[in-house]
C-alpha cells in the first residue's frame, strides 16, 4: 500500500494539525509515513496545504502531487487539485464550503458540510477533524482503532476537554451518513 | 626591596610596535593587572585585527586570534563556554568602533561578563594610517588628505558616550597613556574592569587613548602632546558608567 | 528511546545536535530553519551548562560559535542560505583555525534575498568553502528526517576527528517535513584536544588558536598539511547510496529531496522497461568520484537531478572524466522537480544512450 494523500485549504483550518494527525495514525499502524506542509507567510490566511504519505514501503518523495485522497477544505484548493487526483481516487469535500460539485466521474467523491456540522456541535475549528473522521472510515486505509492513541500524539493528555472535542469531531465525521 | 620586573602575563616575545606607540604600555598594564588579580591560569584573551593583531604573541595566556570586529563575539562564546574563564578582548578603533559595532554594542546590551580594552589612536595603524571612526574632525590621513571633512564623511564615534546608553554596560571609563599620572589612572580603571568581570558584574570596557607616532607623522614626544591638546578635548576623560556605584 | 516519534527536520537536527553532546547553540531566526533556533531555545536552558543565544547577526552567530569551538566543546549554529553567506567568513576563519563545529544550512531560492521555498543551490558555496581561501568543509547532505539526525550526529564526530567545520546541507523540504525517527544514537566519540583553550593554569605553555601567518613559507606549509589531512577525509569518509545500480545503464546523481523524487521517478521508469539507477552522494565534499567514474565504465549516460541551475553536474563531469554525456534535470528558484520531470529527461536519457 502507498496512499498518497494531500489536504488542502485556508491557513488556520487546522490543515496541517489534522495532517499530522494523519501521520500518527499510520505510525502506530506500522506503516512508513511522511508529512510535509507548505510553509511561509501564506500560512497565515491564505491557502495551505500538506501532503501525507502512508506506505508499506520506504516513502520515495515526500510530496504529493498527484493524491490518492484529497482532502478539499475550500474551494480554490478543490479547483486547483482535482485533476491532479489520481483515476480511482477519492476526493473529500467540504460542502459547508465549497458550492460546486466534482467534475470528474473517475473517482470517488464525498461530500459532508463539515464546517457547519462543526458549528451545530459546537466543536469550533474542527471541519478538519471531521473531514478526517470521515475519510478514515470511507478510505479504509488506517484501523478506527487507533484513533484515540494517535490523537494523544497530537493533543497534550494536560488538554483534556481539546481532546475529547477532537475526538467527537471524528467519530461524527466516521459515523456521517450524507 | 622591589625590583621592576616582566608581568608573568607577558611573553618573552620581543613587541612589533613601533618606536614610541603606546599599545606596549597597554599590554603592560594589562599583564600587570591579570598578575594581581592573580588569574593568569584561567584568562583567555581574544586578540582583534589591526596593530594588536599579534597579541597573542605577547600575553601570556591561552589565546584566540579573532575576525576583524568580531572579538567581542569570539569572547562572548569563550566565555559562555566556561563563566570561570576570563575573558578579555584587545580591540583598536577601526575593529571595534567601525567594523565591529555591531559585535560591541550588543555585548554591552547583553551585559556580557567580558573585559574590553578599546585602545583608540584614531588611526589605522595596520594598514598605513587611513580615517579611523575615531579620526578628529580636520586630522589628515591617508583617506582623508585634506583632513576629515564631516560634511562628507561625518564625525567620530564616541564610543564611552554612546556605550553610556546602553542599558547592559556595567563600566565605561575613557582613559589615556600619555603621562605617568594618566597610565596609573588608567591601569586603575584596567583593573577594575577585570575585577568586575570576576565578581560577576558584567560588561566593562575601558578605553585608552594611545598615540600613533608614525601614522600622526610626529615624533613620540610630539605624539603624547598632540595627544593631550586633540584627542582629550574631544575624547574627555573619565568614567562614563559605573552601575557598581549605582548599587552602592 | 527505541520507539519512532514524528518529528520536523529541524527539530530532529536540533534534538540529536543536544544528544551529540552539543550545549551551545548560537543562532539568527531566518526561514525556513527557525525550528532549529526555536527547539535549542527551549531544550538548552533545561541542558546541564546548555546555551542559547541569540545573536545579534549571523556573523556575530559564527564567531560566538568559533569562541566556544576555540575551547574545544562542541558548537553549532544554522540559518538558511543568505544567513550562510553572511556566515561564510567565520567558516573561512573555522578552516584556518582548525576548529571542529557543525554548521546547518537549511536552503532556499536565490541569489539575493530570493525566496523563502526548497532550494539546492548553495551546492558551489558549501562544496567550494563559502568563504576565502584555500579550505574545505565537510558537507553531508542527508534525505530523509532519520538521516538528518544520524548525520548530524556523525557530522560532529568527524568534525572533530579532522579539526575542521562540517555543514549540513539540507533544503526547506527537509527542514519542514515530518518522518518518524529513532533517536538511539549510540556513544559520542572522546577526541583529544591538547589544542584548547582552557586556561593554562599556569601549568604550560599558552594555546593559541589563529589562522595568521606572516610568513608565506610557514602559510604555505599549514596549507600543505591542512591538504594532507583532506587527503584522508576523501580517502576515508565519502558517503553514498546506491538505488537499483546493478543492471543499471542509466545512473541518475541527485542528492537530499532531489534523490527522493528521482527515486519515485526510477521506479515508474523501471516500469516501462528502463534500466535506471541511482548513485546519491550522502557526502557532497568529500564526493563519490570513484564510485561514479566506475559506474561511467558500465552505463550509458547520467542525469544530474538537482534544484539549482547546475551546480553537482560540474562534480559528475569531472568524476567521470567526460566518459558519458550528463543530463541536468532541474528546478530553480523554490520549484521543485517532479517525479514526471525526472522521468521525462530518463527517457532523454534512455534514447542518447541508445544512439551510442
Amino acid at each position: 500500500m502507498n496512499k498518497q494523500i494531500l489536504i488542502a485549504g485556508f491557513g488556520g483550518q487546522g490543515i496541517l494539525f489534522s495532517g499530522k494527525f494523519l501521520a500518527y495514525e499510520g505510525l502506530i499502524d506500522g506503516k512508513e509515513v511522511s508529512w510535509l506542509p507548505s510553509y511561509g507567510p501564506e500560512m497565515r490566511g491564505g491557502t495551505a496545504n500538506c501532503s501525507i504519505i502512508i506506505s508499506d514501503s520506504k516513502v520515495g518523495s515526500p510530496i504529493v502531487d498527484k493524491p490518492d485522497i484529497l482532502i478539499a477544505m475550500n474551494g480554490p484548493s478543490l479547483d486547483k487539485y482535482e485533476n491532479a487526483t489520481v483515476k480511482g481516487g477519492q476526493i473529500f469535500v467540504d460542502s459547508s464550503l465549497i458550492e460546486r460539485k466534482v467534475t470528474r466521474d473517475d473517482v470517488d467523491v464525498h461530500y459532508i458540510p463539515a464546517t457547519k456540522i462543526a458549528s451545530d456541535e459546537n466543536l469550533p475549528g474542527l471541519a478538519n477533524m471531521i473531514m478526517i473522521g470521515m475519510m478514515i472510515k470511507k478510505s479504509g486505509i488506517i484501523p478506527f482503532e487507533n484513533v484515540e492513541k494517535a490523537m494523544s500524539k497530537v493533543v497534550s493528555a494536560k488538554k483534556q476537554n481539546l481532546f475529547d472535542l477532537n475526538m467527537k469531531a471524528v467519530e461524527i465525521g466516521y459515523n456521517y451518513e450524507g | 626591596m622591589t625590583v621592576f620586573q616582566k608581568p608573568k602575563a607577558l611573553t618573552n616575545n620581543v613587541l612589533h610596535y613601533c618606536p614610541g606607540c603606546t599599545h606596549g604600555i597597554i599590554h603592560r598594564l594589562v599583564a600587570e593587572v591579570i598578575d594581581e588579580l592573580g588569574v593568569q591560569g584561567r584568562t583567555i584573551g581574544v586578540a582583534s585585527v589591526g596593530c594588536s593583531v599579534f597579541s597573542y604573541n605577547y600575553f601570556n595566556v591561552d589565546m584566540v586570534q579573532a575576525a576583524h570586529g568580531r572579538a567581542p563575539a569570539v569572547a562572548t562564546g569563550v566565555k559562555r563556554s566556561d563563566a570561570n574563564n576570563i575573558v578579555f578582548t584587545y580591540q583598536g578603533d577601526g575593529d571595534l568602533a567601525a567594523i565591529g559595532t555591531a559585535e560591541t554594542v550588543h555585548a554591552a546590551a547583553r551585559g556580557e561578563n567580558i573585559t574590553v580594552i578599546f585602545v583608540n589612536n584614531a588611526i589605522y595603524g595596520m594598514t598605513g594610517g587611513q580615517m579611523a571612526p575615531t579620526t578628529l574632525p580636520g586630522q589628515i590621513t591617508q583617506t582623508s588628505p585634506y583632513g576629515r571633512d564631516v560634511n562628507t564623511v561625518g564625525y567620530p564615534v564616541k564610543v564611552c558616550e554612546m556605550l553610556s546608553q546602553v542599558d547592559g554596560a556595567t563600566y565605561l571609563e575613557r582613559v589615556a597613556v600619555n603621562n605617568v599620572k594618566n597610565i596609573k589612572k588608567a591601569k586603575e580603571a584596567i583593573k577594575k574592569a577585570f575585577q568586575n568581570q570576576i565578581d560577576g558584574k558584567g560588561f566593562s570596557l575601558v578605553e585608552v587613548l594611545s598615540t600613533c607616532p608614525t601614522n600622526w607623522g610626529k615624533s613620540p614626544v610630539d605624539a603624547l602632546g598632540w595627544l593631550e591638546e586633540n584627542m582629550i578635548p574631544y575624547y574627555p576623560l573619565g568614567v562614563y558608567k559605573d552601575k557598581t556605584k549605582e548599587e552602592k | 528511546m527505541s520507539e519512532k516519534v514524528l518529528m520536523k527536520g529541524n527539530e530532529a537536527m536540533a534534538e540529536a545536535a543536544i544528544m551529540a553532546g552539543c550545549k551551545h547553540y548560537f543562532g539568527y531566526p531566518i526561514t525556513p530553519q527557525t525550528e532549529v533556533a526555536a527547539y535549542m531555545s527551549k531544550r538548552l536552558p533545561k541542558v546541564d551548562g546548555g546555551v542559547f543565544l541569540q545573536a545579534e547577526s549571523e556573523v556575530a552567530a559564527i564567531n560566538m560559535v568559533i569562541g566556544v569551538a576555540s575551547t574545544g566543546k562542541r558548537v553549532m549554529t544554522s540559518s538558511s542560505s543568505p544567513g550562510v553567506s553572511l556566515k561564510s567568513e567565520g567558516l573561512s576563519y573555522l578552516a584556518g583555525c582548525d576548529l571542529p563545529a557543525l554548521v546547518i544550512n537549511v536552503q532556499r531560492g536565490g541569489p539575493g534575498l530570493g525566496g523563502i521555498q526548497p532550494s539546492q543551490s548553495d551546492y558551489f558555496q558549501a562544496t567550494r568553502g563559502g568563504g576565502h581561501g584555500d579550505y574545505h568543509m565537510l558537507v553531508l547532505a542527508p534525505d530523509s528526517v532519520q538521516e538528518m539526525v544520524n548525520l548530524t550526529f556523525k557530522g560532529f564526530d568527524l568534525a572533530e576527528k579532522y579539526r575542521m567545520p562540517a555543514m549540513i546541507l539540507a533544503d526547506g523540504t527537509m527542514g519542514q517535513m515530518m518522518e518518524p525517527v529513532s533517536l538511539d544514537m549510540g556513544e559520542v566519540t572522546k577526541y583529544e584536544k591538547n589544542w584548547a583553550l582552557t586556561g593554562t593554569k599556569c601549568e604550560r605553555e599558552p594555546n593559541i588558536v589563529n589562522s595568521l601567518y606572516i610568513d608565506p613559507a610557514e602559510l604555505e606549509k599549514i596549507n600543505f598539511e591542512r591538504y594532507e589531512r583532506y587527503k584522508m577525509v576523501e580517502e576515508n569518509e565519502v558517503m553514498y547510496e546506491e538505488y537499483l545500480m546493478d543492471d543499471a545503464e542509466i545512473c541518475i546523481v541527485a542528492f537530499g529531496v532531489a534523490a527522493r523524487v528521482s527515486k519515485n521517478a526510477i521506479d515508474e521508469a523501471r516500469k516501462k522497461g528502463i534500466k535506471v539507477g541511482m548513485i546519491r552522494p550522502i557526502t557532497l565534499w568529500p564526493f563519490p568520484k570513484d564510485v561514479l567514474n566506475k559506474a561511467a565504465d558500465k552505463v550509458k549516460a547520467f542525469v544530474s537531478v538537482e534544484l539549482s541551475m547546475g551546480q553537482m553536474i560540474e562534480d559528475v563531469k569531472l568524476s567521470i572524466e567526460c566518459k558519458k554525456p550528463v543530463l541536468l534535470c532541474n528546478r530553480v528558484g523554490g520549484m521543485i522537480t517532479t517525479t514526471d520531470d525526472v522521468l521525462k529527461s530518463i527517457e532523454e536519457a534512455a534514447k542518447i544512450g541508445g544512439e551510442n
